[in-house]
């Protein structure tokens, strides 16, 4: 019973003989641009009017657009969410090609299947189980469709129609001349090997008509026989290539159909896998049909049955290109072919990746960056690998001074510096800063659009005098100018002494976290330099008004420029550096971001509703 | 890699499981696998049926022809099971020309029948064919004609098809229709859990009229664990029966599920002196075969391939392996290490013949030493780089290496490689 069915479903097979022509346009299932790409290359190589791709689909997106080259210009493929839509669009289409994972590889060629225009599905993946196979096999057949693989690279009809990534790069389609037709019909099951039989038949024919790669699977949804009775039905191919392989009984099938006269044309076949008699127990070689174990499904057994038929039969793999070169120079000498003329082929310009790494061409970059590298195995900040960082307990100090000043800076320092981030992460709701942040969040905004809102609000007024400070107090302090000569010099020029003064804190209500800081530098500093240079400021200033004290802004600027000073890591112009850039505000911005987000979470924890300043708040003087 | 056998404790536990759920047939399989880290004392008081009944101890190893090797314990008692088991358990056998240890064994009750009938399901490409008859036992091949074979596209709704006709005579009367409903029910959990083989040989029936499957094999897609899991459960796929893996073979294995390239090796002949490092599946076959047909496969010491684009690093750990095994045994022998492939589709070749070549420099003087000459052949995306840093790679070995493009036939290193290895061989042994 298992032979009628056999013989039942070799007859069904009534599509039209051949799959593909110069015309013909794919969908391809769950885009992936490099085989869109090659299919488009071998296109504009063989002349094609239009390219072998309609659509893309791009399963469960909303549909779109993605640009591809056709030779040297850039054209537009549609994208689509579904199948069905992209079928509906493109009626012509009538191959797909399926790159869809074994796990959804069964739902989507059984859905394209089911769609009037699709007439043969090319299924890649490899790994899908054999029930859902045969399953889509059945299908196919009743439907009287073609199924390619899965488990397979998909196969190339010369000058016509190219499947995905099958034959390679641009540079092996010239050399196995597959831009036009020659007149052998090839089909294997290892996709891998087909390139090297293209290269074998380029070189002892006129070259190849159309290659198929069915797959390595146990039941591929298109067998090698079906594949040959379409190729004996072709007018164009004159004779037929078989590379098999141990495991199945599917050349038996071959032999059974050239015995009752289905296959006339010649056929040049070789099993491969006469190897496995040497092994020690029974062996999975790479595809999942080949399994060495029953007698018959032995290489040496197929291909005796296969020459017992009719079929040319090498020795060895080493002699099946002198097989193949004598069947077609018989053919040629009895008339059957007429070599195929060599036409020159399009040249498609290179792609500039490729050809930058074969030394070609060259480009200069647009951007630089010398604080860390994401190129190699791990992550580096300034030459230091992550897993250093990482194991060696560096702290936010440690990598801030890494990312910012590209130094590793003592111990004394990078505590400093966070020092300065804990004290001044945050100083209430009620400052312009966090009560931006606030007033955003309550108007519903998002966490990052609130927290934006807060940090813009830093500048000259509020939280920006760091950089300020240290520079004129550095600079004053290096000119060696006295602190009244420093103050009056200031104001001549219309100018507040940044970092000094306070809106609440006074001499005799101090800034706590200014008492922290300089402690701290005191006890642990090498040198304190331009803190007692402030200090003597301040003290002039607090002749004039009571809250004119160093605040925490003009405190941190100042102990950076001693903690720059005394690192013996920069020179001066590298502080000047430093300090022009605006680097130590970001002190200031890193720090307050955390309090910010603090409120902003605060805010939308308690569900507060959309703030409006009241109306008796403002004077209105229009 | 798709169908896998799995021990006669799992199909039975999997079978009886499944079959109270999806049919009305009910076969409570009592099973339970002893190995040399169970406790027995600890079995026999989680399954109390150990003590009550009588029992039938098996090696559970994937092999047959267990009762013609002696190894089948029927209608025993707890203490002789486990006097049996106590005697067998790590010991060496040989079965089919195969030397193996018996790690393994199934510990079932025992039904005592007078007939037994046979079952199996068949994958077969259109669905699946069902041999059933009620000839099973030793010698169901001589009663082959005897049996019922039923095929069942993939399709076919089971309820509706016809058994009773498709079965026609071959089946006694009285117990017709209650085979055909185990029949059904089994094909049911077959197609249901992804089994690609089912065989029972034979079963009966027990006291209780209910099937009894006495002796089962089972194989699962394993492809289809992904949608599997649960049904499953946590399921193992054991080794063939005496293939211990080498320790090479075990690294090559781990390193090999850590990536998504392919990575394999199986040592044939560790004195061999024809080591092969072959890319791809395809091409791996056909360089063994070419070395096999040219008569000289008891010199090849691998089996191996590497493909789907390995990195520098695992092909350079995959290298060194293959390198290190090929090199360990120098003798006054010529030894040759082919590193063929066929025209890669899109794998850089230059990339990963870096791998190769940080591993081939490691391994400079034991190359030299065991007078090891290294052919390669190879073609595909940026190949020309890749042979000239091999050619280049000789010069700065002092190790002889012939370098082919896709000019040369894929296997045309081959007989260059043994005529090396057939001209050096001064004691005129070809090794194991």
């Amino acid at each position: 019973m298992l032979k009628t069915i056999t013989k039942a479903i070799i007859e069904v097979l009534n599509m039209d003989a051949k799959l593909f022509s110069p015309e013909t346009q794919a969908i391809i299932y769950n885009f992936k641009a490099n085989p869109v790409q090659r299919m488009l290359d071998f296109d504009y190589l063989c002349k094609r009017k239009n390219p072998s791709i309609a659509a893309l689909v791009s399963p469960g997106s909303k549909g779109g657009i993605q640009k591809a080259f056709f030779g040297p210009k850039e054209i537009l493929l549609s994208i689509y969410g579904t199948i069905g839509d992209a079928s509906k669009a493109h009626p012509k289409a009538d191959v797909m090609i399926n790159f869809a994972s074994f796990r959804s590889a069964y739902d989507s060629t059984k859905d394209a299947l089911h769609k009037d225009g699709i007439k043969t599905v090319v299924i890649i993946a490899e790994g899908i189980p054999e029930n859902q196979i045969k399953d889509l096999t059945l299908l196919a057949k009743k439907k009287d469709k073609m199924i390619i693989g899965p488990a397979t690279v998909g196969g190339v009809q010369a000058g016509a129609f190219k499947i995905g990534n099958t034959a390679g790069t641009v540079d092996n389609i010239i050399a196995c001349r597959l831009y036009r037709p020659g007149s052998v019909g090839f089909v294997s099951k290892s996709g891998g090997l087909s390139n090297e039989l293209y290269n074998i038949l380029a070189q002892t024919t006129d070259g190849l008509y159309e290659g198929i790669a069915i797959g390595g699977d146990a039941y591929p949804g298109s067998s090698l026989l079906d594949h040959i009775l379409r190729f004996e039905k072709i007018p164009e191919i004159k004779m037929i290539v078989v590379l098999g392989e141990l495991g199945g009984k599917e050349e038996y099938n071959i032999v059974d159909a050239i015995k009752s006269g289905k296959v006339k044309k010649p056929i040049v076949a070789w099993v491969t896998g006469t190897c496995a008699s040497i092994f020690p127990t029974e062996v999975q070689f790479g595809h999942a049909g080949a399994k060495s174990g029953a007698e018959q499904e032995s290489a040496q057994a197929k291909n005796k049955a296969l020459k017992e038929a009719g079929v040319i039969v090498p020795n060895s793999f080493e002699e099946f290109s002198k097989v193949i070169a004598e069947t077609y120079q018989k053919l040629v000498a009895n008339g059957t072919i007429q070599p195929a003329k060599d036409v020159l082929p399009q040249t498609v310009p290179d792609d500039f990746k490729a050809a930058a790494k074969s030394g070609k061409v060259r480009r200069p970059t647009g951007f630089m960056s010398t604080i860390c590298n994401d190129c190699g195995e791990e992550p580096t900040y300034v030459g230091i690998p992550m897993s250093k960082v990482v194991e060696d307990g560096y702290s936010i100090g440690d990598v801030i001074s890494l990312l910012w000043f590209k130094k590793k800076l003592p111990k004394y320092a990078t505590k400093f510096i966070e020092m300065c981030i804990i004290i001044t992460a945050d100083h209430g709701p009620c400052v312009s800063g966090a009560h931006n942040a606030i007033v955003a969040a309550r108007a519903g905004k998002d966490l990052v659009s609130c927290v934006a809102s807060g940090t813009l609000t830093i500048g000259p007024r509020f939280g920006g005098a760091i950089d300020d400070a240290a520079r004129y107090f550095r600079d004053a302090c290096d000119r060696g100018l006295q602190p009244d000569e420093f103050v009056e010099g200031m104001k001549k020029q219309g100018m507040n002494v940044p970092g000094i003064g306070h809106r609440i804190k006074s001499a005799k209500n101090p800034d706590k976290r200014v008492e922290l800081l300089k402690d701290y530098a005191k006890k642990n500093f090498p040198s304190t330099k331009y803190l007692d240079y402030a200090l003597g400021v301040e003290k002039y200033t607090l002749q004039k008004a009571n809250n004119l004290i160093l605040n925490v802004d003009g405190c941190i600027g100042i102990l950076f420029v001693d903690l720059l000073a005394t690192s013996n890591e920069f020179s001066k112009d590298e502080i000047k550096e430093i300090i022009d850039l605006g680097g130590l505000n970001g002190i200031f911005v890193l720090a307050r971001t955390i309090g910010m987000i603090g409120h902003v979470l605060d805010q939308k924890r308690m569900k507060q509703p959309l703030y409006r300043h009241p109306q008796d708040d403002i004077f209105y003087g229009e | 890699m798709a169908r896998k056998k799995i021990r006669e404790h799992d199909a039975k536990q999997l079978l009886s499981r499944h079959l109270t759920e999806i049919s009305s047939v009910n076969i409570a399989l009592k099973s339970v696998q002893v190995t040399a880290e169970t406790n027995l004392e600890t079995l026999a008081k989680e399954h109390q049926w150990l003590n009550d009944e009588k029992l039938v101890v098996k090696p559970d190893m994937l092999f047959g022809k267990r009762g013609k090797h002696n190894l089948v314990l029927l209608n025993a008692n707890f203490h002789e099971a486990q006097k049996f088991i106590k005697e067998k358990l790590g010991k060496e056998v040989e079965i089919s020309g195969v030397k193996g240890f018996i790690t393994h064994f199934i510990v079932e009750p025992f039904v005592p029948h007078n007939n037994e009938y046979y079952l199996s399901i068949v994958s077969t490409r259109e669905g699946c064919m069902i041999h059933v008859s009620a000839t099973g036992g030793m010698e169901v091949e001589e009663n082959w004609d005897k049996m019922a074979h039923i095929s069942l596209p993939i399709d076919m709704p089971i309820d509706q098809f016809d058994f009773n006709t498709a079965i026609g005579d071959k089946l006694p009367n009285d117990k017709k229709q209650k085979i055909i409903d185990f029949v059904k029910a089994c094909y049911k959990v077959y197609l249901d859990l992804d089994f690609s083989l089912l065989e029972m040989n034979p079963f009966t029936f027990d006291p209780n009229g209910n099937p009894f499957p006495l002796d089962m094999r089972g194989e699962l897609d394993d492809t289809s664990a992904f949608k599997n899991m649960k049904k499953w459960g946590d399921i193992e796929f054991p080794k063939p029966f005496g293939r211990t893996l080498y320790k090479e073979e075990q690294m090559v294995k781990e390193m090999d599920e850590k990536t998504g390239a392919s990575l394999k090796l199986t040592l044939l002949n560790p004195q061999g002196h024809i080591w092969m490092m072959v890319a791809g599946g395809g091409a791996s076959v056909i360089y063994t075969d070419t070395v096999v047909d040219l008569g000289y496969g008891a010199e090849l010491g691998n089996y191996g391939e590497y493909s789907g684009d390995p990195n520098e690093e695992e092909t350079y750990q995959y290298a060194s392996v293959l390198l290190d095994l090929a090199t360990r045994n120098p003798d006054e022998k010529g030894r040759a290490l082919l590193i063929g492939g066929g025209i890669a589709n899109f794998t850089d070749v230059a990339n990963t013949f870096k791998g190769i070549i940080r591993a081939l420099k490691d391994y400079k003087q034991k190359l030299i030493d065991s007078k090891t000459h290294i052919y390669v052949r190879r073609g595909g995306p940026n190949y020309q780089t890749g042979l000239k840093l091999m050619r280049d790679l000789g010069k700065e070995l002092g190790v002889p290496i012939e370098v082919f493009g896709p000019e040369a036939s894929m296997t045309k290193i081959v007989p260059m490689a043994i005529n090396y290895v057939k001209d050096n061989n001064k004691s005129n042994n070809r090794g194991a």
